[in-house]
């Protein structure tokens, strides 16, 4: 059963990685034990539950669902652009439509997707841990996400908040609609990402198994590790904004306020001093994402290793000190606002060396282009544009005449959709069989990234267009000559709409019914893979992991490609092939 | 498991967990050093919280220098100046629980938190009295400030914005900080600490003389700027 890997069966007399057999099969076919069926029955054995996979799958729940709201009002804004206003919708209901989407999918959605379910899922298995170091802080975070949740859910079902997602004073101290449920929300939600980010630093730091020095570790961890440090240094200077703001409104304390002395501009500062670190709260565990598929998929040793961990440290660090880059037209110094500028066009350069890294592991290797990989190289073009529109809107004479149009929505979405969410659902993709021990259905999941890449590029990649010619962000009327833009766009977003609901129907009938697949599917080399069944069992590993070569080492070693045995169901067959 | 057996594999069972050490752990040290690790994180979070007010703090005093000037006279410096007293008290009796713990002897130990607890709702009562004092002449934050008595002084409820909301703030951890010293006090007194494990302690320690040292910035910033 050799992988189809010219470049691997040329090194002489490699040892083959370890593989993890399980000691029995139930008779669906699916190990003895695993964490699904054997650490507890019954719903309370799951909400009381501190195994961090089972954590991982609450999250994929819940977080899940939270999509879907926030994917509702996407399509229902889009759908009012069909045509100039009025379609659906008022104009109030059209901001509050746009403010949930933006605060459901940024806070609920997009933050908690690739550390709290596939972060929490294979960070242990990654390092050879049993679990976090605090499991019953991770279950915690899950119930504090859930408080969070419901206070946002509240201001969504009574008057929905209209200030957009960033909250903006002074409107968000005057408008009449439920902004403290929703910052109050937002402000919760904070602590359970405060939580995970803890959990995260010290297990790294700590529970790594024997062997497991840092250079060892897969590029997944560096990055969730990176994003930890970020969570943890920027998400309190929210939680204070957000507590200032909530006074403001509640107590008039007058510190946003210029009548009472204070200044509205202060609150943009604060804000985007977290949520502009927030943005690679957002992208770099997506990035680590991508450096373990593209490594698995390309067979190949993943190209300057210490570049790509290095620069996700760079990035957390620079990302502190461009925020003034939304504020270009706020009104800063000229002084600053150069500073910024040039500091913005800095922090390409560690995402730039990322890219080029992965691009060059590409090179030469043999590529297989599993459902996994065709998210990850959809990541690379995306990202790439995105990026490159976001060093284009650093530049200060072209942002005075982009900023706040529609150009700004298409850059954030393809780093933050194109980007975040391909590295994410490319995730689930890859570690759905790990976490299941079953396999979707390779054309269906084909299809349906098909219809969710060619529907992502025609709803955004049009709104450059309609930004560049003028057209603001926000608004819910528009001139006759945007009609024809805005109606592409639309279609395309239906279209993203089909393919992510295919997925979603897809991966969910694998769960239960898919083909019963063995601990190493894809033949990659990472722990979870060589040394987990899959599903793994309760404590991970039957034996604490010794970790002998690093997480790419396909020049060294050859991977070994695990079927089940006796799987009542299916048949053997490499699932790369 | 076939060829990846590795030595680290047979330890796996060969050392007992004492039921102190949670299941994850390889043996008390790592547990030991995990939580410690994980706190001084958490304070890391703690002090960036408060960062936020101190930055707002030291954006408004340059702005309004005079009202912070004139308005801090309100405050009763002696008031602030017992309440660090208590405070560093509380933080030293809280260290020498620990001390105590790590020799086992638990009940002087026991009596060193309920000392804590002790000082830490006389910080609390003081508290109360300087607040309801305040609340009595309307020197509020925001709208709500009603005081007469500051003529001269421009913005002068900027000043107790900023003072209610960091002593506020403050107050708070002081609060949540009591409530973990009633966990502890109750756990020693059931003998769930002593010489080989007493984390939960140590940690709250460091929590506390955070509180303490905010504190002790507070004061000086509010109540003795002139
Ligand atoms: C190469 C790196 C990047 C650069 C140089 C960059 C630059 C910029 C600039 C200058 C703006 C402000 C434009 C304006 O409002 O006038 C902006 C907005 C934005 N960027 Fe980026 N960006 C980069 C990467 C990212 C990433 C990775 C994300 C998220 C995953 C992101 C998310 C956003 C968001 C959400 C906004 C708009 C926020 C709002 O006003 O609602 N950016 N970017
Ligand atoms: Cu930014």
């Amino acid at each position: 059963m050799a992988v189809n890997n010219s470049a691997t069966t040329t090194v002489q007399d490699a040892p083959r990685s370890a593989l993890a057999v399980p000691a029995s099969r139930d008779s669906k076919g699916l190990p003895h034990p695993n964490y699904l069926s054997d650490g507890g029955k019954g719903l309370w054995s799951w909400l009381t539950t501190v195994d961090h996979k089972r954590i991982g799958i609450m999250y994929l729940i819940v977080v899940m669902a939270m999509f879907f709201v926030g994917g509702i009002y996407a399509l229902l804004i889009r759908a009012e652009h069909f045509a100039p206003g009025g379609q659906l919708m008022n104009a109030d209901q059209y901001n509050q439509a746009f403010t949930m989407h933006g605060a459901i999918m940024t806070f609920l959605f997009i933050i908690p997707s690739i550390p709290a379910i596939l972060g929490n899922f294979v960070l242990p298995l990654q390092i050879g841990a049993k679990d976090v170091a605090f499991p019953r802080l991770n279950l915690a975070s899950w119930y504090v996400y859930m408080f969070g949740a419901a206070f946002a859910v509240y201001s969504l079902v009574t008057n929905a908040a209209d200030t957009g997602w960033t909250f903006y004073t002074p409107y968000s101290t005057e408008t009449g609609t439920a902004v403290i449920s929703m910052t109050l929300g937002a402000f919760i939600l904070g602590f359970s990402s405060i939580f995970t980010g803890i959990n995260f630093i010290v297990t790294v730091h700590k529970l790594r198994a024997p062997g497991m020095t840092w250079f060892k570790m897969p590029l997944m961890v560096w990055a969730l590790y990176a994003t930890a440090i970020i969570q943890v240094l920027a998400t309190p200077i929210l939680g204070i904004t957000l507590l200032l703001l909530i006074l403001e409104r509640v107590f008039g304390v007058g510190i946003f306020d210029p009548s009472m002395g204070g200044d509205p501009v202060l609150y943009q500062h604060f804000f985007w001093f977290y949520s502009h670190p927030a943005v690679y709260i957002m992208i770099l565990p997506g990035m680590g994402i991508i450096s373990d598929l593209i490594a698995t998929f390309s067979h190949r040793k993943i190209f300057g290793y210490k570049f790509v961990a290095f620069s996700s440290l760079a990035i957390a660090l620079v990302s502190f000190i461009v925020w003034g880059h939304h504020m270009f037209t706020s009104g800063q110094s000229e002084f600053a606002v150069m500073l910024f500028s040039f500091i913005t066009f800095m922090v390409g350069i560690p995402s730039a060396i990322k890219v080029f890294n992965w691009t060059t592991t590409l090179y030469k290797g043999s590529i297989s282009f599993s459902v996994p990989m065709l998210y990850a190289l959809s990541f690379l073009f995306k990202f790439t544009i995105g990026g490159l529109t976001g060093i284009f809107l650093g530049a200060l004479s072209v942002d005075i005449h982009l900023h706040d149009t529609y150009f700004i929505v298409a850059h954030f979405h393809y780093v933050m959709v194109g980007g975040t969410v391909m590295a994410f659902v490319g995730g689930l993709h890859y570690w759905w069989p790990k976490m299941f021990g079953r396999m979707y259905n390779r054309t269906a999941a084909t299809i349906a990234w098909a219809f969710v890449f060619v529907g992502f590029n025609v709803t955004f990649f049009t709104q450059f267009i309609l930004g560049s010619q003028g057209m603001p962000r926000r608004y819910w009327t528009f001139p006759e000559e945007f009609t024809r833009l805005h109606g592409f766009s639309s279609w395309g977003a239906m279209i993203m709409g089909v393919g992510f609901g295919l997925m979603a129907i897809t991966l969910a009938w694998a769960a239960f019914r898919g083909r019963v697949v063995g601990s190493n599917p894809w033949g990659a080399l990472t722990l979870e893979w060589t040394h987990a069944t899959s599903p793994p069992e309760p404590h991970n590993f039957p034996a604490t992991p010794d970790v002998a070569h690093g997480p790419y080492d396909y020049d060294k070693v050859i991977p070994r490609v695990d079927e089940p045995a006796n799987a009542g169901v299916g048949h053997a067959r490499p699932a790369n092939a | 498991m076939a060829d990846s057996v590795a030595p680290a594999a047979t330890t796996e069972h060969a050392h007992s967990h004492p039921d102190y050490v949670q299941h994850h752990f390889h043996d008390a040290t790592q547990q030991r050093e995990s939580s410690k690790f994980g706190m001084w994180v958490f304070l890391v979070t703690e002090v960036l919280f408060f960062g936020g007010l101190f930055a707002a703090y030291a954006i408004y005093h340059t702005w309004h220098p005079e009202t912070f000037h004139d308005a801090h006279k309100v405050l009763d410096w002696r008031l602030g100046m017992l309440n660090t007293f208590v405070l560093i008290t509380s933080s030293l009796t809280f260290a020498l629980s620990i001390r105590y713990l790590q020799v086992d002897k638990v009940k002087v130990a026991l009596y060193n938190l309920i000392a804590t607890f002790v000082l830490a709702g006389t910080f609390m009562v003081v508290k109360y009295f300087e607040y309801a004092h305040k609340f009595h002449l309307g020197q509020l934050p925001g709208k709500y400030y009603t005081y007469t008595g500051l003529e001269e002084t421009v913005n002068p409820h900027v000043f107790f914005s900023i003072y209610f909301m960091m002593t506020g703030l403050h107050g708070l951890h002081v609060l949540i900080g009591m409530g973990v010293i009633v966990w502890l006090i109750v756990r020693t007194a059931k003998g769930h600490f002593h010489s080989q494990y007493y984390n939960p302690v140590e940690v709250s320690g460091l929590y506390w003389h955070l509180v303490d040292l905010i504190w002790i910035f507070l004061f000086p910033l509010l109540y003795l700027i002139a």
